[in-house]
């Protein structure tokens, strides 16, 4: 089989951090006439405290209400006159805002992102009306069994860590959230030298840093007071939800502590992933948008193609504590949970036990590498990927995901299987339409 | 500096001898390639006594074929990291996938064989089968897939082939077998309804041979083309409640029946469409019911026009406290553009952004492919996408007030609510 072309998203990368300590990247791509900004904050919701839950993406909500520069009025098309896209997202590790237009925007853009920065407004009236739309999120989120498995296993699978609440807030914390508090977190982590801003597509390097030199040059950098780092005892058993529900579909969840994207079994973890359910990328915001080259791998094939199970999907995402390995399967109508767990318990002792084979090896980390080329298809994905990387390790990162993909062993994914899809490692969700009728998992509880 | 498509798309296209179009566009963004093939084998081809049965051809269709069995094709595309996927929409049955640029002979091969020679094994057929009927009792469960089939039913009647939910119902899909699957296929995927794009890292002579290859020798009758009616817009507002009051959210699917893809009007009808309810963050709508009410994180407005006259539809997501008020607001937004038309500078905006996405849209090859599909589909012509800034342009203020006041009557609406609401709409 040839050997893929290299191919990165990092392929010439100019990196360069301003006085204030704001880290610019800066990436040329002329295969068309458009540019793509990206400005990334080392916040989510990990930086929560209890009773604040949800602030991070509340404030991500409220920095496109206008700023002094740019009155509410105004907010409106301000880039969609240039046919351009506006958006943004906060996850567990960051908050994160994007633009991508025509390169004649690409000024505009950078005036957007210094303005949001430091000169958002946080309008009472605005912080209001926007708590209902988050709520509204919220309740949209409730009416999909899955966010509810996922917010639910979560917060089970942590006790400690504030990775175990969930990104959008608890709605206790929603209702009673005020204006100063949401203001205050803002000031404290929108400094540029928490942040890193990164741009790419048919820009001139030496031009691009001009502009930003002038619209991020004079601002302060802040003194970003960080939570006490917080490490999650062991997990010393497994623990188990049952969730009741109206609708007629079963639904089962597993979740694995998992590791950090700078642990030494990250890498491993990613192809023991592709082996159990295919390759499914490292681009969070491109890649789930595609399914994953899955027929054959081995959960597929066991709960799948056995009818036990319409669907299964696992996910490993690279975050910058640890955080979980999900597998989350979608029981055919009337078949028992119980034997849904027993079969993908059972094909995970397996591959514990055995660990994999040269040629599932080699088709997991050519499909990897395949994905890392379809994610990087538009200059959107690959200023994405450069940013994710900076803020949850670093961005050289982006270079060296084909190697450190082609560099596992069968040994390491084994080990990396024994050591961590164990019993008490594990969180086990149920979501059923009825827990009665003697379906509790009596046999896989033993395991 | 060198910026691409100056020229615009320029697709190369190719008739094969036995009707099958070819399309191909070279890209060299990525080494890799899209390969699109959409078939007129969509739902409206259902017969009527076995709706969802072009569903499940699709999901039947790459489970082996006469010299493949259901595991060496998963191997095969999983050994080249290849996700395909096939979907189904009213006309059309599309195969879609990516494949590295090194593999893109022996995925279109792949791909060919899957389209002309499938068998649909008995043992795949009862497997997704099961996955069928697992997915409509998901969507039985979900506010907003009920709102939406909703509305499209009540808008079109659910014999209509617009109408009916494109999965059949639990009885119909009970009812399919192998036979049903394979004449479906035998009546309606041939060389003749096949529309082959291909965008990548290929030259587009080599793409073309390529296809020539693996289609060129393929026979079969092209299939009949079947009429689907026209259905009259409601003279009288309609409203109904699917009460689900197990959930958080309730779902709002508003519609009415627009105007065809080949109306001279189109563009005018997209105009409207995208100051109602997608310019920004939802348009008019989205000002108003999310911006300024706070009431909804979703809202906007979509055009399907399509071979007959497709519905338009507004969605939005709200708590069930909300429902009265956002239905009224969005009655209120309605009334206004129909009454007023649209401002100077909100034809500006949009015409400006409809024009200024365009680099956007055609900037992946599965972006690239999907417009080529439909230029190919509607018989747009291969420098449509030149065309469509001086199309855009030409839309006058008038034309839009036009087709809002054709179009948004509130009391010639059509309503559904799904969700947690027991109040009486009117």
């Amino acid at each position: 089989m040839a050997q893929l072309a290299p191919f990165s998203a990092a392929s010439h990368v100019y990196e360069e951090v301003l006085d204030n300590g704001l880290r610019v990247l800066i990436q040329e791509v002329h295969t068309a006439p458009l540019a793509s900004v990206w400005c990334w904050y080392r916040v989510g919701s990990k930086d929560e405290t209890p009773g604040q839950t949800g602030v991070s993406h509340w404030v991500e909500h409220m920095n496109f209400k206008g700023t002094t520069n740019i009155p509410r009025d105004k907010v409106k098309g301000i880039i969609e006159q240039f046919g351009g896209y506006w958006n943004g997202y906060t996850w567990i590790d960051q908050t994160t805002y994007t633009e991508t237009a025509t390169r004649d925007a690409l000024d505009r853009m950078l005036f957007i992102e210094a303005e949001r920065m430091v000169n958002c407004l946080y309008d009472p009236a605005d912080c209001e009306s926007e708590r209902t739309v988050i709520i509204a999120e919220l309740q949209g989120g409730e009416n999909d069994p899955d966010t509810r498995i996922e917010q639910d296993l979560t917060a089970a699978a942590f006790s400690m860590h504030p990775y175990r609440h969930p990104t959008i807030g608890w709605l206790a914390d929603l209702k009673g959230m005020s204006r100063d508090d949401l203001y205050r977190h803002y000031r404290r982590f929108y400094v540029p030298n928490n942040a890193t801003l990164v741009i790419v597509g048919d820009v001139d390097t030496a031009d691009a840093m001009r502009r930003v030199a002038s619209h991020f040059g004079r601002i302060r950098p802040g003194d970003v007071v960080r939570r006490p780092q917080v490490i999650e005892p062991q997990q010393l058993g497994e623990r188990r939800l049952m969730l009741p529900r109206d609708g007629a579909t079963a639904f089962l969840k597993l979740g694995y502590r998992a590791p950090a994207v700078n642990e030494p079994d990250f890498f491993p973890m990613l192809v023991l992933d592709a082996v159990l359910t295919g390759a499914k990328g490292l681009n969070l915001w491109a890649s789930f948008q595609t399914p994953p080259s899955q027929r054959s791998s081995r959960l597929y094939r066991t709960v799948v193609n056995e009818r036990l199970a319409s669907s299964i999907l696992g996910a490993l995402v690279p975050t910058a504590e640890p955080f979980l390995y999900t597998i989350s399967v979608t029981a055919t109508e009337g078949t028992p949970l119980v034997q849904v767990e027993e079969a993908v318990l059972a094909e995970i002792d397996r591959v514990r036990s055995d660990g994999v084979t040269e040629a599932e090896l080699a088709r997991a980390a050519r499909q990897l590498r395949a994905r890392l080329v379809f994610e990087n298809d538009s200059i959107t994905n690959i200023g994405h990927q450069l940013g994710y990387f900076e803020t949850v390790a670093n961005w050289q990162l982006t270079e060296t995901l084909a190697g450190q993909i082609d560099a596992v062993t069968r040994e390491q994914v084994g080990a990396a299987a024994a050591a961590r899809l164990t019993q008490n490692n594990r969180t086990v969700a149920w979501l059923e339409p009825s827990i009665e009728g003697g379906s509790r998992p009596a046999a896989a509880s033993q395991r | 500096m060198t910026t691409a498509r100056h020229a615009g798309l320029a697709p190369a296209r190719a008739v094969l001898g036995n009707g099958a179009v070819v399309i191909a566009k070279e890209s060299k963004t990525t080494p890799a390639v899209t390969v699109y093939a959409s078939l007129r084998a969509g739902t409206i081809y259902d017969p009527l006594h076995l709706p969802g049965l072009s569903n499940f051809v699709a999901r039947t269709i790459d489970r082996g074929t006469e010299t493949r069995s259901a595991d060496r094709i998963g191997d095969e595309l999983d050994t080249r990291g290849v996700s395909l996927s096939v979907t189904v929409d009213r006309h059309a049955l599309a195969l879609v996938c990516t494949c590295l640029a090194e593999d893109f002979a022996p995925t279109l091969d792949l791909l060919a064989d899957i389209v002309r020679h499938p068998v649909f094994p008995d043992n795949e057929v009862e497997t997704r089968r099961g996955e069928i009927l697992t997915l409509l009792r998901q969507d039985e469960d979900d506010p907003a897939e009920r709102a939406s089939e909703g509305v499209l039913r009540d808008l079109y009647g659910g014999d209509h082939a617009y109408g009916r939910p494109p999965r059949g119902s639990a009885e119909s899909v009970e009812r399919v077998d192998r036979h049903a699957l394979r004449r479906h296929h035998a009546e309606r995927v041939s060389p003749g309804s096949l529309s082959l794009v291909i965008v990548g890292d290929v030259e587009p002579a080599r793409a073309t041979a390529a296809a020539a290859s693996a289609f060129g020798d393929w026979t079969g009758a092209t299939p009949a083309t079947v009429e689907v009616p026209e259905v009259a817009s409601a003279s009288s507002r309609r409203v109904r409640v699917i009460p689900m009051m197990n959930k958080a959210q309730a779902d709002i699917a508003y519609g009415f029946i627009s105007v065809r893809r080949a109306d001279p009007d189109y563009d005018a009808y997209r105009v409207m469409n995208n100051i109602l309810g997608q310019y920004a963050i939802g348009g008019r709508l989205g000002d108003s019911i999310r911006e300024r009410q706070g009431m909804a994180y979703y809202v906007f407005s979509a055009l399907d026009a399509n071979v007959i006259p497709g519905p338009l539809t507004i969605r939005a997501g709200v708590s069930p406290a909300d429902v009265d008020r956002a239905v009224a607001s969005i009655d209120e937004e309605l009334k206004k553009l129909a009454a007023d038309g649209p401002t100077e500078s909100e034809m500006i905006e949009s015409t400006q952004y409809l024009i200024g996405s365009m680099p956007r849209a055609l900037e992946t090859n599965l972006g690239i492919s999907a417009f080529l599909q439909a230029e190919e589909y509607f018989g747009l012509g291969l420098d449509y996408d030149l065309r469509v800034p001086g199309l855009l342009r030409a839309v006058t203020r008038d034309a839009v007030a036009s087709a809002a006041r054709q179009l948004l009557v509130a009391s010639r609406a059509t309503v559904v609510v799904a969700g947690p609401y027991a109040g009486e709409m009117r």
